[in-house]
């Protein structure tokens, strides 16, 4: 409900400085449980078990859609009355529902207590309960702790915040070898396309961060330079830059030319030559290049408006205006990380309205004036906003698609050509 | 602690967002966290809503919680009713912003607002969504009807000649499961006995229309578990008497048009004479003989299963072979129903424990909720859904009620539907070799996209996670000491396969009981004599 336009530090283009308008007010996000919809499948051997109250179980089956009832690896420890009483000892019901869980689910390797709104409230210290849990099953069950409470974390940050719990354990790397780690999930397809690509660029050895095994965690030291594939890592940069491993400043692998930056700062890292570079990207390049031409002549000139959601905004606005010559209307995103987010904003357009935080009526209201021709949003204003003929595209689906890399760069544009083609299509 | 799976209710508050969103010119404001707004998608995703829920969350994050988040709310209030003018404005906090203490009734009231404001207060640790719904609906009753409400101890004024009967709806909301299709079912049901709706509420209701329930001659509880509350207070201060009676079958429908036309003075007869419904005759004709004694599992709300085992046993001639419930509130109304057919009543809200139960009664048509499709849908046996919490799919586009004649109507071709049909299953039996009915072929007029993994049996599940479960919990079933012959188990593959199951368990346990080591060909016809029915 305050609004305030302040000029930032944020180098644009030309030298002049960035306008951020800074909201806040009521935020229509999820909080960050919502990660571990993607994260219990991305690490296969791993479990989440939320320490909350019913409000943060309904919310996941919510956001999973309800129709992945496969299997699970994901649950709620339900705080009731009694607990909040102090009539039981939430330490001693903690440890009884976990050991019933890990009797019913033997093939668990790595069980990760995630805090919540309640649980942060009423300061419950899951680190202490993950600490005194390890010692009990240790060797054959790690267990960790993060919050994905909304009251500290956003959506995609719970990712972020699961990882950086991931960062210590971590085993020394103890090659002098330099090696590169990829950080932020991707799909298995998309990190296998670099691993390939990393192959024939000759770099190597190249890890991932998470890897699909909680039995195979990457090595980190002084060594390790890493590039992370997605904006929301935070905290996981710095637990890794506090292990001795250095970031490589770089933009983040949507679109071509993301792609290609991602790449690169890889590239000048390891000291590959640039005509190699060239040699090798170049085919993928055009391939991709030729992939979005269809795509550019339907979204080109096409204005779109960003509601704060995965942090993804920047990113995607960029890739957006410049490769597909798409109008940026309003840039939402929940947080602006400037340090990571350096090298996107030096080719976003320096007039792109940038929104840190969120008050979403007034939001709807400038959207709703400025009527453009696409808007991108969470699950609960999608709908609405396609009633009043707003076509929208949900924001979700851009953390749950294979997106980064060349041959995902078309697949990318696509999902914002979609709602388009159909809005056109539909005459009825 | 509780560990859960899959929830059947969500909390308290999302109940108070059903009967907020489902009634016109009312907003909620929830003290909550930010996280808390996805209960928006409910509405917007799941019922394809086309506004947006009207509540305003707080969204008070970690850096409010040293400073003013009862300022936070009290903003939040004020721009809210700027905002969207509402008539009335029910206000209260989530489960974590219940921990916070900021009292937001009290807040609210030092606003001064022009509006009625009712203060709900929900025990998030200890209730759930039908229970939250249930309270915020008589809470708004109580606080918007009481001025009208005549002196105590007056009686009802006689309806005046030549005036028709009047009565209030009571129950509907948003995301119930097909509330908006029994509302019109109902209302030209009770049009046709000359009976007229005074209000419907809370679906379509405003605040200025609970306000006046009371010049309605009696109540009409569609849902116990949302209207069951309101109705007894409406009962106690406006003398309305109330109907018990579910209209969901024939012959509920029936009962309830005598029911109604008792409380308004009507005569029933013609209603009842001109009742047009398909399903006796379909029941009836010979193509359905295969329907007989279908062994089916029910589990949903209450006021849902009870129904569908009545229609089961009665109207379809399935055998009822489970009934339960996730409703602890209305446990007493599935027990009794339970001894009607002789079967151990489920009360649980434990997901797991509801798998388990399916797997080990191996019944070849389950009725249930979303999370029962999943689980038959794992296990292999055909369903379908009959009560909350439901998805997507069971907000149909077309006209789909449950209640009344139209719903019986609608009743019989959604549970027929997944069946194979009988001569279909005859030719299976008899042609076992044919080479296009492979194991696991689904009934034909479903396709190939319907075809769900074979579950012969529990143990063979290759999900670690029902597998964990469910043989603990068929322990007794599968343990067996009797070992099969290797012509026995071939000759058993010859038995469709969503019959095998059954037949494993049968001859398993006619081995047992009767002292078999070895299972020959001999014993697994013996079993099928023992156990012919």
């Amino acid at each position: 409900m305050t609004v305030s336009a302040t000029g930032c530090a944020v180098a644009a283009e030309q030298s002049a400085p960035r306008v951020v308008r800074n909201e806040s007010g009521q935020r229509e996000v999820f909080c960050g449980l919502t990660g571990i919809v993607w994260l219990h499948r991305k690490i296969q051997d791993a479990f989440f078990l939320v320490v909350g109250s019913r409000t943060c179980a309904h919310l996941i089956q919510s956001a999973a859609g309800v129709m992945i009832f496969a299997e699970p690896r994901f649950a709620t420890a339900i705080m009731e009355e009694k607990d909040l009483a102090g009539l039981t000892d939430a330490n001693i019901e903690l440890d009884r529902i976990v050991t019933q869980l890990l009797t019913r689910r033997p093939d668990i390797k790595l069980l990760f207590l995630v805090g919540s709104c309640p649980s942060e409230v009423i300061k419950l210290d899951l680190s202490r309960a993950a600490l005194r849990l390890s010692q009990r099953f240790s060797p054959g069950v790690r267990i960790l702790n993060y919050s994905g409470s909304g009251l500290e974390t956003t959506f995609t940050q719970g990712e972020d915040a699961c990882l950086a719990s991931l960062v210590p354990e971590l085993s020394l790397a103890r090659t002098s070898e330099d090696s590169l780690l990829i950080v932020g999930s991707m799909a298995d397809v998309v990190e296998d396309q670099f691993i390939r690509m990393f192959d024939a660029l000759g770099i190597g050895p190249v890890q991932f961060f998470p890897p699909r095994k909680s039995t195979a965690l990457p090595t980190v030291g002084p060594n390790t330079k890493f590039l992370l594939a997605q904006p929301f890592l935070l905290e996981t940069a710095r637990e890794l830059e506090n292990r001795g491993a250095k970031r490589l400043a770089a933009p983040f692998p949507l679109g071509v030319e993301g792609t290609t930056g991602f790449l690169r700062a890889a590239a000048d890292a390891f000291g590959i030559a640039p005509a190699v570079f060239d040699k090798v990207t170049e085919p993928n390049r055009a391939r991709a290049a030729r992939a979005l031409e269809v795509y550019r002549t339907e979204l080109a000139g096409k204005r779109i408006f960003f509601f704060p959601d995965s942090q993804l905004e920047i990113p995607l606005a960029r890739f957006l205006s410049r490769e597909l010559s798409m109008q940026l209307v309003e840039v939402g995103t929940p947080y602006l990380h400037r340090e990571h987010l350096a090298e996107e904003l030096k080719l976003l357009p320096a007039d792109a309205a940038i929104t840190e935080g969120q008050d979403v009526d007034l939001q709807l209201d400038r959207c709703r004036l400025a009527r453009p021709d696409i808007v991108v949003c969470g699950l609960g204003l999608a709908n609405p906003l396609e009633a009043e003929g707003i076509t929208t595209k949900w924001s979700i689906e851009l953390v749950f698609t294979p997106i980064q890399g060349y041959e995902q760069a078309a697949d990318l544009a696509e999902l914002f050509a979609r709602p388009l083609v159909r809005r056109a299509k539909l005459v009825a | 602690m509780q560990l859960t799976v899959w929830t059947y209710e969500g909390p308290p508050h999302v109940g108070a967002m059903r009967i907020a969103t489902g009634m016109e010119g009312l907003h909620y404001v929830l003290h909550a966290p930010q996280g808390d707004t996805y209960a928006d998608l409910l509405f917007t995703m799941i019922e394809r809503r086309d506004k947006r829920p009207p509540v305003t969350y707080t969204t008070f994050a970690a850096r409010d919680l040293g400073g003013d988040t009862a300022e936070l709310f009290k903003s939040a209030a004020k721009n809210a009713y700027e905002r969207f003018k509402p008539q009335a404005m029910i206000v209260g906090a989530s489960c974590t912003g219940s921990l916070i203490q900021d009292d937001p009734g009290g807040l609210a009231r030092a606003l001064k607002l022009p509006i009625p404001v009712v203060t709900i207060d929900l025990p998030a640790y200890q209730r759930k969504e039908n229970w939250g719904a249930a309270e915020t609906f008589y809470q708004l009753v109580r606080a918007l009807a009481s001025p009208s409400a005549p002196a105590p101890g007056t009686a009802r004024p006689e309806r005046a000649p030549g005036v028709r009967p009047r009565c209030n709806l009571l129950g509907p909301t948003a995301l119930g499961f097909r509330h908006r299709d029994d509302i019109i079912e109902i209302t030209g049901l009770l049009g046709k006995l000359g009976i007229d709706v005074n209000v419907t509420a809370p679906m379509g209701a405003t605040p200025a229309d609970l306000a006046r329930l009371g010049d309605a001659d009696f109540n009409v509880v569609l849902y116990p578990e949302i209207a069951g509350q309101a109705a007894s207070w409406l009962h106690r201060i406006f003398h309305q008497p109330f109907t018990k009676t579910i209209p969901i079958g024939v012959s509920a429908t029936k009962e309830f048009i005598v029911e109604v036309a008792a409380l308004a003075g009507v005569d029933p007869a013609p209603v009842l004479k001109a009742a047009a419904t398909r399903l006796p005759w379909y029941s009836h004709s010979v193509d359905s003989t295969y329907l007989t004694n279908k062994r089916v599992f029910i589990f949903g709300d209450a006021t849902h299963a009870v129904a569908a085992a009545r229609i089961a046993s009665e109207e379809l001639g399935f055998k009822v072979v489970g009934l339960g419930t996730y409703s602890r509130e209305f446990a007493r109304d599935i027990r009794e129903a339970a001894k009607l057919y002789d079967v151990e009543p489920l009360i649980t809200d434990d997901y797991l424990e509801v798998e388990a139960k399916v797997a080990e009664l191996h019944p070849e048509l389950v009725l249930g909720t979303q999370m029962e499709r999943h689980i038959a849908k794992r296990l292999g046996v055909p369903c379908a859904v009959i009560s909350a919490p439901v998805h997507v799919q069971d907000f149909p586009a077309r006209y789909a009620p449950q209640m009344g004649f139209e719903g019986a109507n609608v009743i019989f071709d959604t549970w027929v539907h997944p069946l194979m049909m009988g001569l279909e299953e005859h030719l299976l039996a008899m042609f076992k070799d044919d080479f296009e009915f492979k194991d696991g072929a689904m009934p034909s007029h479903l396709g190939t996209g319907h075809a769900a993994p074979v579950a012969e049996r529990p143990a063979e599940i290759d999900a670690p996670a029902a597998e964990a479960v469910l043989v603990s919990a068929t322990t007794e079933t599968t343990t067996t000491a009797a070992v099969w012959a290797a012509d026995a188990e071939k000759e058993l593959h010859k038995i469709p396969f969503f019959v095998r199951g059954k037949a494993r368990r049968n001859t398993e346990r006619f081995a047992n009981e009767n002292g078999v080591a070895t299972i020959t060909v001999e014993t697994l016809y013996d079993a099928k004599a023992h156990f012919a029915r």
